[in-house]
Order: structure tokens, then sequence, then C-alpha cells
């Protein structure tokens, strides 16, 4: 039977939007780690060495094909095994860093590879250092073009937080399984959740869309 | 393998070429593009590589900018070996470190020009200088206004290169190649990718380069009459090989070779 009650809703929303803040935070910072850690699995693929490429390949199609959430409970529950024992915060940035890093990884390779030969042939007529090639032409190059990827896993990793509920991350979902728990009430708590984020991914789609078009003005490449 | 003890660590004597090729090959698995090739450039020499397509003579200033590894022979700049290094008084492969070294006195312009579309005209003219050479920022600035004046793109200077036309592009990079200061200019068609009524804007450019500095310029195009005008001298290159070569009145004139012959009259029939 549908008994919405608005009483119950107000009495939660504090709860929730606290947990809302955590939620960002973890996105935030898994995205913060799988940003730079892309670009590290992505640049390491691109090495003269045959072993770090292929080793590093083989990871990147490792964490591509196994659930995150196994990721997460692996990190969380063998590492202890291992002499690693780390907070549920910890494990979880970890574990989604790691997992996004692979994807973004790919998105970066996309970008690079869509960068003409001729500039690298330009770069090195002008003998710029291989460093020097990457930061200052080619990764500016490749970065417009990665956007749209970037940001489509920027959503995703925000979208997917609620699997560090089951490590006991204090998010938007292990909040609303903790007032249903106690409650008994399930139906506004995880409709609230479903609205909160609804409410921030559809802006942060839009507004992507426009920092896309704004580095593309920036770097004047239209 | 090669013996590599017939080829000299360095050149010496008195009139020691800019540019020396000896005896290089290059070769995609079984596709022999250059067979053996031997070719002086001299100090302050335009030599100009004509030929039908797939005749080698792009690859020979690919090579000569390391874009392409040789497979066999050894090329020599300014008396010192580019592709390879001396190791135990002969010479081995260079590496990467020898390789960046030695290909600072060479420059070259491209058939698309390849300029930075993320940087304006003047930075991508300062980015060499800046970055490579180490020059302070308002130096650097200072010696690209002098050559964006000079190819008569001043006033275009904080444009994007998606703003310019491809004549003002190409003008763009051979003042962005100059700004590094090369003793050897390598032109890979660089009118080519233009539009017949800016071709003028650049050959022009060349000229002027030819008429008043002493560079060592090596260039392939398909531009014959221009070709014959700035040219010192002329190569005909067929199948890998240097068919024939002269003075551009002497080759377009009264070329020797029935190849050039047969080429010659093809891109006359064609204009």
């Amino acid at each position: 039977m549908f008994d919405w009650r608005w009483d119950f809703a107000f009495e939660i929303l504090p709860r929730l939007l606290q947990a809302t803040l955590n939620t960002l935070a973890a996105a935030g910072v898994g995205y913060g780690i799988a940003v730079v850690l892309g670009l590290v699995f992505a640049l390491a693929q691109r090495t003269p060495s045959r072993i770090v490429t292929m080793v590093v390949r083989e990871c990147v199609e490792f964490i591509r094909s196994t659930p995150l959430v196994l990721q997460i409970f692996f990190v969380f529950f063998v590492g202890p095994q291992f002499g690693i024992r780390l907070s549920p915060w910890v494990a979880g940035m970890i574990a989604i860093g790691l997992h996004y890093s692979a994807y973004l990884s790919e998105v970066y390779r996309g970008g690079l590879d869509s960068v003409p030969k001729g500039q690298w042939e330009a770069c090195t007529a002008l003998n710029l250092s291989t460093t020097k090639t990457y930061f200052r032409v080619i990764i500016p190059q490749a970065l417009p073009p990665s956007l749209a990827g970037m940001g489509n896993y920027l959503v995703g990793i925000f979208k997917d937080t609620p699997m560090l509920s089951v490590i006991g991350v204090a998010e938007l979902m292990q909040a609303a399984n903790a007032i249903g728990g106690s409650t008994y009430r399930y139906l506004e708590p995880y409709t609230m959740v479903g609205i909160i984020f609804l409410a921030i991914s559809l802006p942060a789609a839009g507004m992507i869309k426009l920092f896309e078009a704004w580095v593309r003005k920036k770097l004047g490449m239209n | 393998m090669e013996d590599m003890s017939q080829y000299p660590t360095e050149l010496s004597g008195p009139d020691v070429p800019m540019v020396r090729f000896m005896s290089v090959t290059k070769s995609y698995g079984a596709l022999t593009v250059l067979d053996s090739l031997d070719l002086d450039v001299s100090e302050g020499e335009m030599v100009t590589v004509i030929g039908p397509s797939g005749s080698g003579k792009t690859t020979v200033l690919r090579m000569l900018m390391t874009l392409e590894t040789i497979n066999g022979g050894v090329i020599y700049v300014d008396g010192k070996p580019l592709t390879h290094m001396e190791k135990n008084g002969v010479l081995v492969r260079a590496d990467a470190k020898y390789l960046r070294r030695a290909r600072s006195s060479i420059g070259m312009c491209f058939q698309h020009f390849n300029l930075f579309p993320h940087m304006t005209a003047i930075q991508n003219c300062m980015e060499g200088p800046v970055q490579v050479l180490g020059l302070p920022k308002a130096e650097a600035r200072e010696r690209s206004e002098e050559l964006l004046s000079m190819v008569g793109m001043i006033d275009k200077k904080d444009q994007h290169p998606s703003r310019l036309s491809g004549g003002q592009q190409q003008r763009v990079a051979i003042a962005r190649a100059l700004a590094m200061r090369p003793k050897v200019m390598l032109f890979d068609e660089v009118t080519s990718a233009l539009d017949p009524e800016v071709i003028g804007e650049v050959t022009g450019v060349i000229r002027k380069l030819v008429a008043e500095h002493n560079l060592t310029m090596l260039m392939v195009t398909h531009q014959m009459g221009f070709a014959r005008d700035i040219s010192d001298r002329v190569c005909f290159f067929y199948q890998g090989k240097i068919e024939e070569q002269g003075a551009p009145e002497s080759l377009f004139g009264n070329p020797q070779r029935e190849r050039t012959q047969q080429f010659l009259s093809a891109v006359k029939a064609a204009d």
C-alpha cells in the first residue's frame, strides 16, 4: 500500500543529506585516484618495454573483467590475511579508485591514440623530450576527446558508491539501510536516495558537457 | 650484419659536406625504399628532390629528421654521424640520448604543417626555444616575433592554427622550425596540401630564405617551376635511387636519362 509519510521523510532528511556529503566525498576521492592512476596505466602501456606494457595491459583487463563489489570485498576482507588492515573508507577508496582507473586508462588510451601522428613528428622535429612531448603537446590534445568518457565515469563512480555500503562505509545507501533497519520503513529512505542521486547526476552530466566545450575553447580547438 | 668499420667515425678534410648519406638503405620488410643511397649536400646548398610517388624522396628527408631509422649505411651531419655514434672506435646505432643531441641542427616543415592546435602562432614558435633550448621567454618571444614578421604572419601571432588558412599555417610552421636555428632545413612537400592561390605565399618565404640566409636546405616538391628557380641542384629519384642529378637548367632543360625525360614530360602534360 502506498503510504508515504511526509513527517518521516523530513525527519530523516538531515541524516540522508549528511550521508550525501560522505557519498560525494567518496566519489570525489575515488575519482581523484582514478584520474591520476588511469593516466599512469595509459602511459605505462605506451612505454617501449614490452613487459611493462603487457603486465599493465593484463592488470587493466583483470580489473575490468571482475565485479567492483568483489574487488571491494577483496581489499577489505582478504587484505588483513596479508597483514594489510585498512579502514572501510581507505579500503573502499582504493578499490573503487583502482576499478575506475582501469576504465579511465582506456578512455585516455583512446584520447592519446586520436592525436595525429604528425603531432609526434613535429615534436621530434623540434627536439622536445618525451616528457615534454606528452605533457605539453600530446596530453592537452588528448584531453578534449577524453572528456566525454571521463564525465561518464565521474557519474558512474558516483552511482557506484552504494557498493561501499557492503563494507560499512557510511554513505547514502548505508544510511538508508540503517534507517530502514531501525524503523521498518523503507519507502521513504530508498525513494529519497533515488531522488538525491538523480538530483546530482543529471545536472552533473550537463555541467560536464559545458566544461568540455569550455576546455575546447580554451585550447583553441573547435 | 653490416661491417661498420668501413664507415669513418667522423668526416674530416677541407670540404666536409653539411649532410652526407653514405650507402644508406631503407626497407620496410621486403620492400626496399632506398637502395644504397649516396648523397652529399654542401653548406648553404639548396637541393631539391623530385620523382614519382613511391620513389623514396620523402623518406630521404624523414631519415635525416630521424623520423625513420635506417637499415644500412650512415648519415653524417656537419661531419658527425647522425644515425650512429662512436663506441670503442667503431660506429654503433645511436641511442635516444645521442639522437636528441644530433638532430638539434636539423629543422623540418611538413606537408600538413603539424602546428600544435592548442597553441597560438607565437606559442608554436616559442615552444622549442623555451622548452628545448632553455631560452628566457622574453628572448624567445623576440626571436619568434622577428621570424613571424619575416614570414609575414606577425599580425596573426595570437591566432590559433584553426583560425589560419593553409598557407598561413605553413608560414608559421616555417617560422617555428627556424626559431630553433637549425643548420639544415627540410621541406617535405610543403605546398602539396595548399590551395593553388596560396602556394605563392609559401614559396615566396622559401625564396626569401634562399636569397637572404646561408641555410642548407633539402626540399621535396612537385612544383617543378619553383624547383627550377631556386635550387642549386636537383636530384631525380626513381625506385629508391638517384637516377639523375645536376643543376636545374641541365636537369630540366636537357635530361640525359630516359626515366627523367618520361617523368618530366608526364609532369608537363599534367600541368
